[in-house]
């Protein structure tokens, strides 16, 4: 109606990449990480962790499996040391995980990159790499959407651990609604998503299986971690030798 | 163990989570890696996420367990025909907790 509105629109700078992109793209992880924090919250409770500690491990851990592991072990009234050198075995496949989003976040200051690191998990790794991988290979992912998504899964994580402090006493087994599957069910999807070319395929079924039997040879902290190192070599060496032969 | 000592025990958890978290992301952003890292950079995710679903869809007591009772195993089947099929998050997530919810209690009654 008025002059102003006849000045052309600059055109969105940055379309589809505000924050609500980020917690958009978050939503299918909340609904993974609903059940899993509140039964966390649930089993804390039971192990005699007070509530401001359950609270904690879900705010500055944040590590779903090795949150579960640690109240067994507090329960258990497990030595501090272990608890912590357990934590640590567990949790140090994220390295794999840090080192291959890493190349996307050349253009990211330190502490941005720091306060990206603190949020990274199995699924927002999951959902990240799916994310970037569709990125320009210089540009730098967008910050809004990226923390947006992180946070969203972070709250989604602490809010379901406290509903599961206040309702514990409630909820004596949470089976009949299958809500232990929901996290399994969650990977199904994300993997199935990941298999982009037949070598993936490969890769998905041999590393599998070689997470299993390093499971059952008795490497149990550490079977996630060798399987995804050997695995990804394995899909490096397909690659090689497929490009040979056609060559 | 005392709230107290719990406190500082979640503290060191939480340091020696973040440390793998963040270093290589802060030493290696910065740096162009070989072809042949890059390459085996990529095929993380998928080694990854199938090390970690894998064993907890067919491993049960310490054996591996394909028993029509281990719903974990049987569940993922049409979990993942839905996820090739239809691409659907939510379509995966939901019918893999129906299949198992519909499952149990079917078994129990």
């Amino acid at each position: 109606m008025s002059e102003t509105n006849r000045q052309p629109l600059a055109p969105p700078k940055h379309a589809g990449e505000s924050w609500l992109t980020g917690v958009a793209q978050a939503l299918p992880l909340v609904f993974g990480y609903v059940p899993v924090g509140f039964a966390f919250g649930v089993l804390a409770q039971k192990a005699g962790l007070s509530t401001a500690n359950t609270l904690l491990l879900s705010l500055i851990v944040y590590a779903g499996s090795s949150q579960l592991i640690a109240v067994g072990l507090f329960a258990a009234a497990a030595p501090a040391a272990s608890i912590i050198l357990t934590t640590f075995v567990v949790n140090l496949r994220h390295l794999l995980m840090s080192a291959a989003l890493a190349p996307y976040f050349k253009h990211w200051r330190k502490p941005e990159q720091a306060a990206f690191a603190f949020e990274l998990t199995d699924e927002t790794f999951a959902i990240h790499s799916n994310r970037f991988a569709e990125l320009d290979q210089s540009a730098a992912p967008p910050r809004g959407p990226t923390f947006a998504l992180n946070l969203t899964a972070h709250v989604t994580w602490i809010c379901a651990t406290a509903l599961g402090i206040v309702a514990g006493q409630l909820v004596t087994d949470v089976r009949p609604l299958a809500l232990d599957y929901a996290l399994p069910a969650m990977f199904i999807g994300l993997l199935m998503f990941q298999l982009k070319s037949r070598v993936h395929v490969v890769v998905a079924l041999l590393t599998g299986m070689l997470a299993v039997a390093l499971l059952l040879a008795g490497l149990e902290q550490w079977h996630v971690l060798a399987a995804a190192v050997i695995g990804a070599t394995l899909g490096v060496g397909i690659e090689v030798w497929i490009s040979k032969r056609s060559r | 163990m005392d709230q107290q000592t719990i406190t500082l025990t979640i503290v060191g958890m939480a340091i020696v989570t973040f440390g793998p978290r963040l270093l290589p992301i802060w030493l290696l952003a910065s740096k162009s890696l070989p072809p042949p890292v890059v390459t085996w950079l990529h095929y993380i995710p998928v080694a990854v996420l199938s090390a970690l679903l894998l064993p907890s869809l067919v491993v049960r007591d310490e054996r591996i367990d394909l028993g029509f009772d281990n719903l974990y195993f049987w569940a993922a089947l049409p979990a993942l025909l839905v996820a090739s099929k239809t691409r659907s998050f939510f379509g995966t997530v939901v019918t893999g907790m129906a299949v198992v919810a519909a499952a149990r209690f079917l078994l129990s009654g």
